[in-house]
């Protein structure tokens, strides 16, 4: 056994103590009875909107094979109540908050990235951009790389904290979008969001959705996201979040392997609410039978013969 | 709230579609309220993926034990029917809000479909513990749907039996018999689960007669503790409708609030 392993890492210049955390829309204070915040390495609540969000109509949520389809619309309380609310709570945790926002338009992205990153305990901003954008006729800011730039651009000059840019899955060259973000001054980048798609009830002929499509995530997603992380990892310099369908310490090795830095987890904590400790674990147990002091030691170390 | 491993001590079938488990919660140490739920995982493959939500049917505080009446709709429950007495059984809970029971709710009337009488089961079973009367409609499909009517007759409850192919359940002849009740007992409080119908009546006849009445919604759910908002309902405040979660402001609601579509 490895006496001193260190599992520290870095997002642009927020040091976390582990790689691990969840994945936004994942997450909540509800959590709080079942497991310890601080020995996450960061925390992310559900995407905040500017004004009060309903959600999308039911069913929201449906199973497909080791995977389930959501559409949530992020039903959401709104700035004020994020600001009043929210961000006061996370204050007694000494784990660093990410806040995740998700807005109408690139002006609205700026504005509520000025006011949330100008709270103390917002320790950096993780940019939803793969939400439709109404003003581009449902399509997602991350899909179009100018848009990306622009956006990002656009809240880099309110801000000096790390921006994360949450990519979107749902294009044909996510390295493209990747670069557009690190030219434009991301910090890091999420890699990446569900995956659209849709599943119908074979007796009643409807969507098993209420919105007729939603986000796939889920173990059945994981060698999409592995892909798109290592291609972002040989586009761009940017520290990666892998994010989909991490249900063990295995697949979070994996997508470190691929080029993340760190790893959100999102609906293996619905199968088991403990299950970013027990990743946590894992990990470890994998740098003792491997011998790692370090954990940024596998970051990209993926061999492939290339 | 927290997951552990419950042994399961019977798991038997009771009817051509109902299942009846019952566990062993003595490493279970928070306390269990009727109408309250435990998100259980079906099997430890991937598919099906999620838990599945279920109701307490069964508190027993000297023999330390919980027990499930589930209805076996598709492959989880199907799976759940697999596991063997001796083995473990992956469940998170209890979770959401439970019933509320005065004792000056004396007494009060159940109205359940199909497996919604597992919930109200548990519920009565409190109320006969705390002295109060119940008096219960339970409405079915056919006979052999017809569930727990003997564990209810075991708490002093009156039993009543509508169904479907006797031409018994309909909304009309149901509420026919709720006057009826109403006429022999002064029912304080009434609790339905199972059936929209049956509910918008029972949502009627409370707010006609101004007794308080609670409803436990059932729905699938993503999480269960409240992150994800997947399950969710509208409920009609004072300052307009509120979509609300099921599995962390429910399952049971005030049944004058919820709006049911």
């Amino acid at each position: 056994m490895i006496a001193q392993k260190n599992m520290e890492v870095m997002i642009g210049s927020l040091r976390l103590k582990n790689p691990i955390m969840p994945a936004s829309g994942a997450f909540g204070e509800d959590m709080e009875e079942i497991i310890d915040f601080n020995r996450l390495g960061a925390v992310v609540p559900k995407s905040i909107t500017k004004y009060p969000r309903r959600g999308n109509a039911t069913p929201r949520v449906c199973e497909t094979a080791a995977g389930m389809i959501n559409s949530i619309g992020i039903q959401s309380k709104g700035i004020d109540y994020y600001l009043s609310k929210t961000l006061p709570y996370y204050t007694k945790y000494e784990t660093p908050l990410i806040s995740s926002i998700s807005a109408d338009s690139i002006d609205e992205f700026a504005e509520m990235s000025e006011i949330i990153a100008g709270h103390e305990v917002v320790k950096a901003l993780e940019l939803n951009i793969s939400c439709p954008n109404l003003k581009g006729n449902g399509l997602a800011y991350g899909m179009d790389p100018q848009i990306t730039y622009d956006l990002i651009r656009q809240v880099r000059t309110v801000t000096d904290k790390p921006i994360i840019a949450k990519l979107t899955p749902n294009v044909t060259r996510i390295q493209d979008i990747a670069v557009a973000a690190e030219e434009a001054g991301a910090d890091g980048l999420t890699v990446a969001n569900t995956i659209l798609a849709m599943a119908i009830d074979v007796h009643t002929r409807k969507p098993k959705i209420g919105n007729v499509m939603g986000g796939i995530s889920g173990p059945a997603i994981k060698p999409i996201i592995v892909r798109m992380i290592y291609q972002v990892y040989q586009a761009t310099k940017l520290p990666i979040i892998g994010c989909g369908g991490v249900m063990n310490g295995e697949d979070a090795i994996e997508m470190m392997l691929a080029g993340a830095t760190a790893v959100q987890v999102g609906t293996a904590s619905f199968i088991q609410p403990t299950a970013m400790f027990d990743i946590l674990e894992e990990i470890e147990q994998y740098m003792d039978h491997y011998q790692i002091e370090a954990i940024t030691e596998i970051i990209g170390q993926v061999i492939t013969g290339k | 709230m927290k997951a552990v491993k419950l042994r399961v001590l019977s798991n038997t079938q009771v009817s051509e579609r109902y299942w009846h488990m019952v566990v062993d919660a003595s490493n279970l140490r928070e306390t269990v309220k009727p109408g309250q739920f435990f998100h259980i995982r079906c099997t430890d493959e991937y598919y099906p993926f999620l838990r599945r939500p279920f109701s307490i049917y069964r508190i027993n505080k000297q023999s330390q034990t919980l027990e499930f009446l589930y209805l076996v709709k598709g492959l989880g429950t199907r799976r759940l029917t697999q596991v063997a007495p001796g083995e473990q059984v992956d469940v998170f809970g209890p979770l959401g809000k439970g019933f509320t029971v005065h004792e000056s709710w004396n007494p009060i009337l159940l109205l359940a479909r199909g497996v919604g009488i597992a919930t109200l089961a548990a519920l009565a079973q409190e109320a006969a513990e705390k002295g109060i009367r119940c008096v219960a409609i339970l409405s079915a499909r056919s006979q052999n749907d017809l569930l727990a009517t003997e564990t209810l007759q075991g708490f002093g409850a009156d039993v009543y039996k509508v169904t479907d192919e006797e031409g018994t359940s309909d909304v009309d002849h149901v509420r026919s018999l709720i006057e009826q009740i109403m006429l022999e007992n002064e029912i304080k409080a009434a609790y339905v689960c199972g059936s929209k119908r049956l509910s918008l009546l029972l949502q009627e006849i409370a707010r006609e007669r101004q007794i308080p009445a609670e409803i436990a919604l059932e729905e699938h759910m993503g999480c269960a503790m409240g992150v994800c908002f997947a399950c969710v309902c509208d409920l009609q405040e004072e300052d307009g409708v509120k979509t609300v979660r099921v599995c962390r402001e429910g399952p049971v609601f005030p049944l004058e609030k919820v709006v049911i579509s």
